[in-house]
C-alpha cells in the first residue's frame, strides 16, 4: 500500500479534482439558471433553456453531492468543522438547492403563468446562490476562520454568518458566480439557435472578463493585503494526524510561498487567464464548444489557484492557529485513504464514460419545435 | 458542556428531515423495479399498453422523485452541520459508504433517470431498457451503502478507538460491508420499498377499475403490482424476523423495550400480544401471551435466555462503572502519550469506554461522577418502553395486513375475477398510506430504540452534535419544516392531480378521460 504521507497528497489532488468535477458539471446547470430569467424572454425560450440541462442536472448534482461524501471520508475534520461552523451559509446553499428538483420537474407540469414564473425565479436562486457562498468560503478560508478545538477535537466556530461576507470573500464570491455564469452561456451556445444563441454568446463574453478582472483584483489584493499562514513546527507527513501537534504563524505574504518556492505553479493562474481568454475569444468566433473547454481549464487554474496558495492548509484558524486544518493532520486513516482511493480508480472512470454516453445520445440543439412537439413530457 | 436542549433540537431536525426524505425514498425504491417489470413486459411483448404503463407510472415516480433528491441532499450534509463531533469521532469509518454511495449508486441512479424521462425516442427500445434497469440498481444500491452505513451505527464492528487522534478508526472493512445487520436491515428496507410501491399501484389501479375507467391499463397494473406485491410481502416479513433476530444477538436493551420485557424470563420467553407498558412500575398491565414465540423469534432456540430490561441495566451499571476508568485513563493519555500507568488502566477497561462517556451528559470530570449521576446514566442506556412497544406491534400488525392483501388479490388474479371483489379493490384503495406509516414506525424503533447512542455502546448522542448555538437550531428546524411541508404539499397536490388524470395525462388520445374530452367538446 501506498505510505500515509503520498495518499494524504494524493487525497488533496482528489478533492481538488471532485471540486473540478463539480464546477464544470453542476456548473454549466447552475449558469443556465443564473441566465434563465433575462436570456430567455418566451415561456418558449426559458423551456429550451431548461430542456437543455433537463436530462442531466441530476447527475450533475451528484458531482456535489459526492464532494461533500469524499469529503467526510477522506477529511473528516474538514467536514465536520467547515459545515458546522459555516452552518447558515450551509444551509442557504442546501435551501437554495432545494429550488432545482422542484423547479426543474414541477415547473412546466402546470400552466399557470405565474406558477411557472415563480419556480424560474427558484431555479434562478438554486443557480446563483450556491456558487456566490462557496466563492465567499474560499475567501473566507484565504482570510481564516475563527474557531478552535478543545482537547477532545470538539470544533467551536466563535464567529458570526455576517462576518463572513466581509468585501474580500465577497470579491472571490463575485469571481466564482461570474464564472460560472459564463460557463453556463458556454454550455447554451452549444445547445441553442436564434436569439437565445445571440443573447448567452454576449452574455459568455461579458461574464467571462468580469471573472478574469475580479480574479486579477483578488489576486492582487491576496499578494498584498492578506496575511498568509505558515508552520512552523517540523512536518511529518506520516504522523498520525493531530491539528494540536503543530505551531503555525501569520505572516504577511505568505500565501505566495508556494509560487516563490515551485516556480513551476506559477502556470496554475496563468492557465486561469488563458482558459477565459481563449474561452471568450471562441464565443467572439462562434466557437461554441472550445469556448466550453475554455472555461473549463479556466476553473482548474481558478480553483487550482485557490489550492496551491492555501497549501497545505485547508481551513486556516485565525483566532487559534494551531487548531488549523491542513492536508497533513485532518485526514482519516491510510486505511480509508488507500480504500477510497480504490473505489475512485474504479468509479471515476466509469461515471465519466457513462456520464459522456448520456450527453452524446442527447445533443444537439433544442428548438421551439421541438417543445411545442414534446408540450407535454418536456420540462 | 452542551445543552440537553442544544441535543434534543439536532435530534429533533434529524428525526424531521429523515422522516421526511423516507417518505420518498421507499416508493423510488420500488417503484424503479415495477418499471422494469413493465417495460420489460413492452419489449416481450411489443404492446403498446405496456409502453403507456411505462410513462404514467412513471410520471408518478418523477414527481416523488423529485423530492426524494430534494430532502436526500440535506441528509448528505447534515452529519456536518449538525453533527460534527459524531462526523469527527467516527468519519472514518461512516464517511467512506457514503462517499461509495456517491461514486457507485447516485452517479448511476440519477444519470439514467434523466435519460430514462427523455430518451424515449433517442434511445433504442433494449437500450432504453437498459436505461431503466441501471436506474433501478442504482437506486437499490444506493440504500446497500446508506444501510451499511446505519447497520455500522447499530452494530460497529470493524473499528478501533485510537486517542491519539481521538476517533474510531477502520480496522477491518469487510466486516463493516458484511455485517450481519447492514445486511438484514438492506434487504428488509428495500423490500418494504417494494411493498410500499406495489400497494400504491394496486391502491390507485384499483381506483380506476371501481370507477370503470382505462379497464385494459388498470387491470394489468392491478396483476403486476398483486405480484411483486405478494413476493415483497413476503420478504419484508422474514427478514423483519432476521432483523429481530440480528439486535437479540447486538442490541438486547432494544429488544427488551420493543418487547416490554421488564425482567428475565425463564426460556424459551413468551411473546406480549398485547400489554399495556407501565414505565414507572416497570412492569406490564393487561398482558395477552404467546408462550415460546418470542425465546423462538429472539434466539431461534428453546433454552437462551433472553435478558430483560432490570438485568440489563444492572449489566450496564458494571460497565458504566469500569468505563469511568477507561475515561479517566484516555484523559490522562491526552496530555502525555507516554504515560504507561494510564495506558495499562486504558488497556483493561476500553471496551467500556463508551459507557463511561455517558457520564458526560452529567458531569466534566467523569472519574469524580456522584452515584446519583451513574444511576441517571444507567437508566438512560434503556429507551422508554411503550412507544416502542407500540410502533413495533403496529408495524408488525401492517406487515401481516399487506401479505394478506396481496395473496387475495393476487389469488383472484390468477382466478381471473379481481375486478369483480369491489370490497377487495375498496380495501387496496384505503390500504395506499399505510405502508408509509409501517416504514416511518420502522424507522421509529431502529432509531429511538438505538438511543442514548449514536454509535451503540461507542459514541453517547449527547456528545455527538455540533456546538451550535439553541437559536441556531430553532431558525433552522422552523426552515425545515416550513420549507418541506410547503415541497410536500405541492407534491401532493400534483400527485392527486396526474393520478386522477391517469393515463390520459400523457395525451396519446387513447385513453378514456381524453375521448369523453373530445367527444364533449
Ligand atoms: C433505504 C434507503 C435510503 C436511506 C435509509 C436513505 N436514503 Fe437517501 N436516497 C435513497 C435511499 C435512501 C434513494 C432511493 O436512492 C433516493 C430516494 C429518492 C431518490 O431520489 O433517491 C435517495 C436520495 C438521496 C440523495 C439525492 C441523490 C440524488 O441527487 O440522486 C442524497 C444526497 C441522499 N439520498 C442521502 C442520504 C443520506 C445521507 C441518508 C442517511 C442519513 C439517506 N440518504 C438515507
Ligand atoms: C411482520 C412484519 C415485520 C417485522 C417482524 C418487522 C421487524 C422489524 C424490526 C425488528 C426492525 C428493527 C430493526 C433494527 O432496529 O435494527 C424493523 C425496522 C424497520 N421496518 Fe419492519 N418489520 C415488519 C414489517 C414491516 C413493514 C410492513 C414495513 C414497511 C412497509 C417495515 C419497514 C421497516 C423499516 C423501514 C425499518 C427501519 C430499517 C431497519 O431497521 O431495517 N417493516 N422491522
Ligand atoms: C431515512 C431513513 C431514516 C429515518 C426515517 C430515521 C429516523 C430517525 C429518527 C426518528 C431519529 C430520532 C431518534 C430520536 O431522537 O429519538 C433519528 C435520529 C438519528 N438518526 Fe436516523 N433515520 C434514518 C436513517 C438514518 C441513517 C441512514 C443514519 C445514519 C447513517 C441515521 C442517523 C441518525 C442520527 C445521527 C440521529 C440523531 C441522533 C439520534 O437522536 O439518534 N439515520 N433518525
Amino acid at each position: 500500500m501506498l505510505d500515509y504521507e503520498t495518499l494524504k497528497i494524493i487525497w488533496w489532488v482528489l478533492v481538488g479534482a471532485l471540486l473540478l468535477g463539480f464546477a464544470i458539471m453542476d456548473g454549466h446547470d447552475m449558469g443556465v439558471g443564473t441566465l434563465l430569467p433575462f436570456a430567455a424572454k418566451t415561456d418558449v425560450e426559458r423551456r429550451i433553456l431548461i430542456n437543455t440541462v433537463g436530462p442531466h442536472w441530476d447527475g450533475n448534482q451528484v458531482w456535489f453531492i459526492t464532494a461533500g461524501g469524499a469529503i467526510f471520508a477522506a477529511w473528516p475534520l474538514v467536514y465536520a468543522t467547515a459545515f458546522s461552523g459555516f452552518y447558515w451559509a450551509m444551509l442557504a446553499v442546501l435551501w437554495a438547492l432545494f429550488f432545482r428538483p422542484v423547479g426543474f420537474d414541477y415547473r412546466s407540469k402546470i400552466e399557470n403563468p405565474k406558477w411557472r414564473r415563480t419556480w424560474d425565479w427558484g431555479l434562478f436562486v438554486g443557480g446563483a446562490v450556491p456558487p456566490l457562498i462557496f466563492g465567499v468560503a474560499f475567501g473566507n478560508l484565504l482570510q481564516g476562520v475563527p474557531f478552535h478545538f478543545d482537547d477532545t477535537l470538539r470544533s467551536f466556530y466563535t464567529g458570526t454568518f455576517w462576518q463572513l461576507l466581509n468585501p474580500f470573500a465577497l470579491l472571490t464570491g463575485i469571481v466564482s458566480t461570474t464564472m460560472i455564469t459564463a460557463h453556463g452561456a458556454n454550455y447554451l451556445m452549444i445547445r441553442t439557435e436564434g436569439d437565445v444563441y445571440r443573447r448567452v454568446r454576449t452574455a459568455s463574453m461579458i461574464f467571462g472578463a468580469l471573472a478574469l478582472v475580479t480574479f486579477a483584483l483578488a489576486g492582487v489584493w491576496l499578494a498584498y493585503g492578506i496575511k498568509g499562514f505558515v508552520i512552523t513546527s517540523a512536518i511529518d507527513g506520516n504522523a498520525l494526524p493531530n491539528p494540536l501537534d503543530k505551531t503555525v504563524i501569520t505572516e504577511a505574504g505568505a500565501w505566495l510561498h508556494n509560487y516563490s518556492a515551485y516556480p513551476l505553479t506559477m502556470l496554475v493562474p496563468a492557465i486561469a487567464f488563458l482558459g477565459g481568454l481563449w474561452a471568450i475569444a471562441a464565443a467572439k468566433f462562434d466557437k461554441p464548444l472550445t469556448a466550453f473547454v475554455g472555461s473549463s481549464v479556466s476553473m482548474l487554474g481558478v480553483i487550482g489557484t485557490a489550492g496551491v496558495s492555501l497549501f497545505p492548509f485547508i481551513m486556516p484558524s485565525s483566532t487559534d492557529p494551531r487548531s488549523s486544518l491542513t492536508i497533513w493532520d485532518s485526514v482519516s486513516s491510510q486505511l480509508t485513504l488507500g480504500l477510497m482511493l480504490g473505489a475512485t480508480i474504479i468509479f471515476l472512470p466509469l461515471i465519466i464514460i457513462y456520464t459522456s454516453w448520456a450527453y452524446k445520445k442527447m445533443s444537439g440543439k433544442v428548438t421551439e419545435a421541438f417543445i411545442n412537439a414534446n408540450d407535454k413530457s418536456a420540462y | 458542556m452542551i445543552s440537553t436542549e442544544l441535543v434534543d433540537l439536532s435530534r429533533l431536525q434529524f428525526a424531521v428531515t429523515a422522516m421526511y426524505h423516507f417518505l420518498f425514498v421507499p416508493l423510488t425504491l420500488g417503484m424503479t423495479f415495477l418499471l422494469v417489470i413493465m417495460e420489460g413486459s413492452y419489449l416481450v411483448t411489443g404492446q403498446q399498453v405496456y409502453k403507456d404503463m411505462t410513462r404514467f407510472w412513471g410520471k408518478l415516480f418523477g414527481i416523488n422523485f423529485a423530492l426524494g433528491v430534494t430532502t436526500g441532499l440535506t441528509m448528505e450534509f447534515q452529519f456536518g452541520t449538525n453533527w460534527a463531533y459524531y462526523s469527527h469521532y467516527v468519519g472514518d469509518i461512516f464517511g467512506a459508504p457514503l462517499a461509495i454511495e456517491g461514486l457507485m449508486a447516485f452517479f448511476l441512479e440519477s444519470t439514467f433517470i434523466g435519460l430514462f424521462f427523455f430518451g424515449w425516442d433517442r434511445l433504442t427500445k433494449g437500450q432504453h431498457f437498459m436505461v431503466t434497469v441501471l436506474t433501478a440498481i442504482g437506486s437499490n444500491l444506493s440504500a446497500l451503502w446508506i444501510l451499511i452505513a446505519n447497520g455500522w451505527m447499530q452494530d460497529p464492528v470493524g473499528a478501533t478507538f485510537s486517542y491519539t487522534t481521538m476517533r474510531m478508526e477502520l480496522s477491518n472493512f469487510w466486516d463493516v460491508i458484511f455485517n450481519p445487520t447492514a445486511q438484514a436491515k438492506f434487504v428488509h428496507t428495500v423490500s418494504a420499498g417494494y411493498v410500499t410501491a406495489s400497494v400504491f399501484v394496486l391502491g390507485i389501479s384499483a381506483w380506476y377499475i371501481l370507477k370503470g375507467r382505462d379497464l385494459e391499463f388498470a387491470r394489468r397494473s392491478f396483476r403486476i403490482a398483486a405480484a411483486f406485491g405478494f413476493a415483497s410481502a413476503l420478504s419484508v416479513i422474514v427478514l423483519g424476523d432476521e432483523s429481530g433476530y440480528t439486535i437479540s444477538e447486538s442490541q438486547q436493551t432494544k429488544l427488551a423495550a420493543m418487547e416490554a420485557m421488564w425482567h428475565t424470563e425463564p426460556a424459551p420467553a413468551a411473546f406480549n400480544v398485547f400489554a399495556i407498558p407501565d414505565e414507572k412500575a416497570q412492569r406490564n398491565d393487561y398482558e395477552l401471551q404467546i408462550p415460546y414465540v418470542m425465546g423462538l423469534i429472539g434466539t431461534r432456540s428453546v433454552t437462551k435466555e433472553i435478558p430483560g430490561i432490570a438485568e440489563i441495566k444492572e449489566k450496564n451499571r458494571t460497565r458504566i462503572e469500569s468505563g469511568m476508568l477507561a475515561v479517566s485513563a484516555m484523559e490522562e493519555l491526552r496530555k502525555n502519550k507516554e504515560d504507561e500507568a494510564a495506558k495499562q488502566v486504558f488497556e483493561a477497561h476500553k471496551q467500556d469506554l463508551g459507557f463511561g462517556l455517558l457520564l458526560k451528559k452529567y458531569t466534566e470530570d467523569v472519574s469524580k461522577a456522584t452515584p446519583e449521576m451513574i444511576q441517571h446514566a444507567v437508566d438512560d442506556t434503556v429507551p422508554r418502553v411503550a412507544p416502542m412497544f407500540w410502533s413495533f406491534r403496529v408495524m408488525v400488525a401492517l406487515g401481516f395486513a399487506f401479505a394478506l392483501l396481496f395473496a387475495l388479490s393476487l389469488y383472484h388474479t390468477v382466478r381471473g375475477t379481481f375486478f369483480k371483489q369491489r370490497w377487495l379493490l375498496r380495501w387496496a384503495v384505503w390500504f395506499i398510506p399505510t405502508p408509509w406509516i409501517a416504514a416511518e414506525l420502522g424507522w421509529f424503533v431502529a432509531e429511538y430504540g438505538r438511543q442514548p447512542w449514536t454509535i451503540y455502546g461507542v459514541l453517547p448522542t449527547h456528545l455527538s452534535a455540533s456546538s451550535l448555538s439553541v437559536g441556531s437550531l430553532y431558525g433552522s428546524l422552523t426552515g425545515f419544516i416550513v420549507f418541506y411541508t410547503g415541497l410536500l404539499v405541492i407534491e401532493m397536490y400534483l400527485m392527486v392531480k396526474f393520478s386522477r388524470k391517469g393515463p390520459s395525462s400523457l395525451g396519446t388520445g387513447r385513453y378514456d378521460a381524453e375521448k369523453t374530452a373530445t367527444a364533449t367538446i
